[in-house]
């Protein structure tokens, strides 16, 4: 069992532990009181975020600032779910994980369609799947709603309270995720096509519309819950170290199994040159739009989590100025390089909003973005490799493969 | 080498047809890169694009392999009209090319190169790269093991984990070659690969397309400014010059060709020698 340990996943599963117990304990014996308790797990989501924008824009070299917008889906798609529910309201839970599983069915269907046509435009793919979402969404609030209801609040209802909040909860995350997930989709079809620098623009413009209907969400959407500029309050405090831990986790397996696979390679090969990687047979539009979907799936995640230890979501907090943030813990922790964006993540939310909020003056607020885009100039001129630079937790590494024995080169040469 | 082309030439004319352009044409805007642009090439055929700058030749290596999609004309690969697809389609149809300047993922591998253009033969799916079951793990050591066997038909084995843009030129050219050979082309299409190189690497280069061609059945379609390796490997011409087509031919007949000499040479000068 020991010996079975002793390589790089052995090391981190147990290091994982070790960190899940440590914090564990120290929170359950108060040392760490709330503020340090949603320090940390602040640090886990804009990590998660983070992780996922370097997907995009470190693996795959596609520049993006839309990252804040589909953190933001996430954390309102998530709590809607939740504070429906906490008001026995089961629509947001069966429109949420119907709707996401009927829109993934007939993503499956629309291409397997459009596969058997020639030259297919941008927008007509586009249209279709946006089609195909608009009707497995319309199905699951006219269709499945009025039938399913009910029987989710009993089936649900008859479980102990512990229970269905965790199952819940679960599908909250599970929802937030993936409306991020589907909105990334639908958006990158043709935002993707643009280049990198046009890409930049058009994710800016991205996350400015997300805020805008944010703040009128009551007015504009149907949403009052959400009350708009005000802020939406009575979000329930479900989010506990084992989902932080959990999520946190899964985001990193997945990431680091996604960029290790021949998939990933694939992810490298567009950042590297798209012409070349098209002309090696690899379908450039797949490997764009797959970690811009993961990345903005990991953010959605990340909303869910942080929504429901905040407690209080407001638009404001989704701003593009804040969209910043996840582009400078990439920048600074390198791009290309997961330890990097770990490490950073959880040191930046640790000392700007720890550290330096308990011991710099109050008014430090309004001097931070002066201060962080000082320091980004600083960092692209000093080291632009990121502070960690070319290191990765041995788990993380994508190692040389050994050269291969003489002999066999050999057999080989005689075959030819 | 020169003796060869001459006894396989009438045998190929028999060999089934492996790529059809025909009547292709290219505006862009209102220059005319291409214009009635015909060729057909036979299997296991090696054969020659040439032409002064800005002739068209590029282009039309473009057009073949989706990068554009042509004004007019058809092109046909293995009898499937392949106008209209994309680019990744058509090399997965069997169509590889190399670039004028050389195009590596040159901050990565040397064997990630090879083994990002053996990704459509991976034989796993996604999810079995998050799961890293052991379809996955079987597949991808058999894909690495492939991919090192072939570095090794090209002397690359050694370099495997360089980062391809530190190799030297000759390397990367050979590399690039690699890259186009592990996507399983029935045709290789090679856009200059002779450009920048010094007479030795010329050399070595020949005896790469010649042992390529005959290590992997390929069929071979060439543009290359330098004479001396068109007239050499070559067995069929064609010179193309303002995108039209000006003559075709055994190496020896397009030599002496007097529009080919003027195309390259200029009006006065008529003498090749």
């Amino acid at each position: 069992m020991l010996k079975r340990l002793k390589n790089p996943t052995g090391y981190f599963i147990l290091g994982g532990l070790a960190i899940f117990l440590v914090v564990q304990i120290l929170l359950s014996a108060g040392i760490l009181n709330n503020f340090w308790r949603g320090i940390i797990f602040w640090g886990a989501a804009i990590t998660m975020v983070t992780l996922g924008l370097n997907l995009i824009f470190g693996f795959n070299g596609q520049f993006s600032l839309g990252q804040y917008g589909f953190y933001a889906i996430g954390a309102y798609g998530a709590a809607d779910v939740t504070y429906r529910w906490v008001h026995e309201d089961p629509s947001g839970v069966v429109v949420v994980f119907f709707g996401l599983w009927l829109s993934l069915l007939l993503y499956a269907l629309v291409s397997v369609l459009l596969r058997r046509f020639y030259g297919i435009t941008v927008m007509t793919k586009f249209t279709a799947y946006l089609l195909a979402t608009i009707l497995a969404f319309w199905v699951a609030v006219k269709v499945l709603l009025p039938v399913l209801g009910p029987v989710t609040m009993t089936l649900l209802g008859a479980l102990p309270e512990a229970v269905s909040q965790q199952i819940v909860f679960f599908i909250a995350l599970l929802g937030g995720a993936g409306l991020a997930g589907i909105v990334s989709f639908i958006f990158g079809i043709p935002v993707l096509e643009l280049g990198s620098d046009y890409f930049g623009i058009a994710t800016l413009s991205f996350t400015i519309i997300i805020k805008v209907l944010l703040d009128n969400t009551d007015t504009l959407l149907p949403f009052p819950e959400m009350k708009g500029a005000r802020g939406m309050i009575g979000i329930p405090q479900w989010t506990t170290w084992p989902w932080v831990f959990g999520t946190f986790m899964l985001v990193v397996v997945v990431m680091r199994n996604l960029l290790h696979s021949s998939s990933g390679r694939t992810i490298l090969a567009v950042r590297e040159d798209e012409r070349a990687a098209e002309l090696v047979g690899i379908d450039v539009n797949w490997a764009k739009i797959l970690p811009f979907v993961m990345g903005s799936i990991f953010a959605g995640l990340a909303g869910g989590i942080r929504a429901h230890d905040m407690a209080f979501l407001h638009p404001q907090s989704f701003n593009f100025i804040q969209s910043f943030n996840p582009l400078i813990i990439v920048v600074f922790g390198g791009l290309g390089s997961m330890t990097g964006t770990i490490l950073t993540g959880f040191i930046w939310i640790f000392l700007l909003e720890g550290l330096l909020r308990l011991y710099l003056p109050s008014g430090f607020e309004t001097w931070r973005f002066v201060v962080y885009p000082l320091i980004l100039l600083l960092m692209m001129l000093l080291r632009s490799e990121g502070l960690f630079g070319e290191y990765e937790l041995p788990f993380l590494r994508r190692s040389a493969l050994p050269l291969r024995r003489k002999v066999a080169s050999e057999e080989s040469e005689e075959v030819a | 080498m020169a003796g060869r082309p001459k006894g396989l030439a009438p045998e190929i004319e028999t060999r089934p047809v492996l790529l059809e352009v025909s009547k292709l044409t290219q505006f862009f805007g209102n220059l005319r890169a291409v214009y009635d642009f015909s060729l057909t090439l036979h299997a296991g055929e090696l054969v020659g694009l040439i032409g002064p700058n800005g002739a068209g030749k590029t282009t039309i290596f473009n057009l073949i392999t989706g990068v554009y999609y042509p004004t007019e004309g058809s092109i046909r690969f293995r009898d499937v009209e392949i106008v209209g697809l994309p680019s990744y389609e058509i090399i997965q149809m069997g169509i590889a090319r190399t670039f004028q300047n050389i195009r590596l993922f040159s901050d990565l591998t040397v064997l990630d190169n090879v083994l990002i253009a053996y990704h459509p033969h991976a034989g796993y799916s996604l999810l079995d790269s998050f799961r890293r079951n052991k379809r996955f793990q079987a597949k991808e050591a058999e894909m690495t093991a492939r991919a090192q066997d072939f570095l090794a038909i090209f002397g690359l084995d050694e370099r495997q984990n360089d980062i391809a843009g530190s190799l030297p030129y000759g390397l990367q050219r050979r590399l690039e070659i690699a890259r186009a050979l592990a996507t399983r082309p029935q045709l290789l299409i090679l856009d200059e690969p002779a450009a920048g190189m010094n007479p030795q690497e010329v050399e070595q280069l020949m005896e790469l397309i010649h042992f390529i061609r005959e290590r992997f059945h390929l069929t071979i379609l060439l543009v290359e400014h330098r004479m001396q390796l068109v007239m050499n490997i070559c067995e069929w011409m064609t010179v193309v010059d303002f995108g039209e087509i000006i003559a075709r031919g055994q190496p020896a007949e397009v030599q002496h060709n007097a529009q080919v000499v003027e195309a390259y040479l200029g009006r006065q000068t008529v003498d090749l020698k």
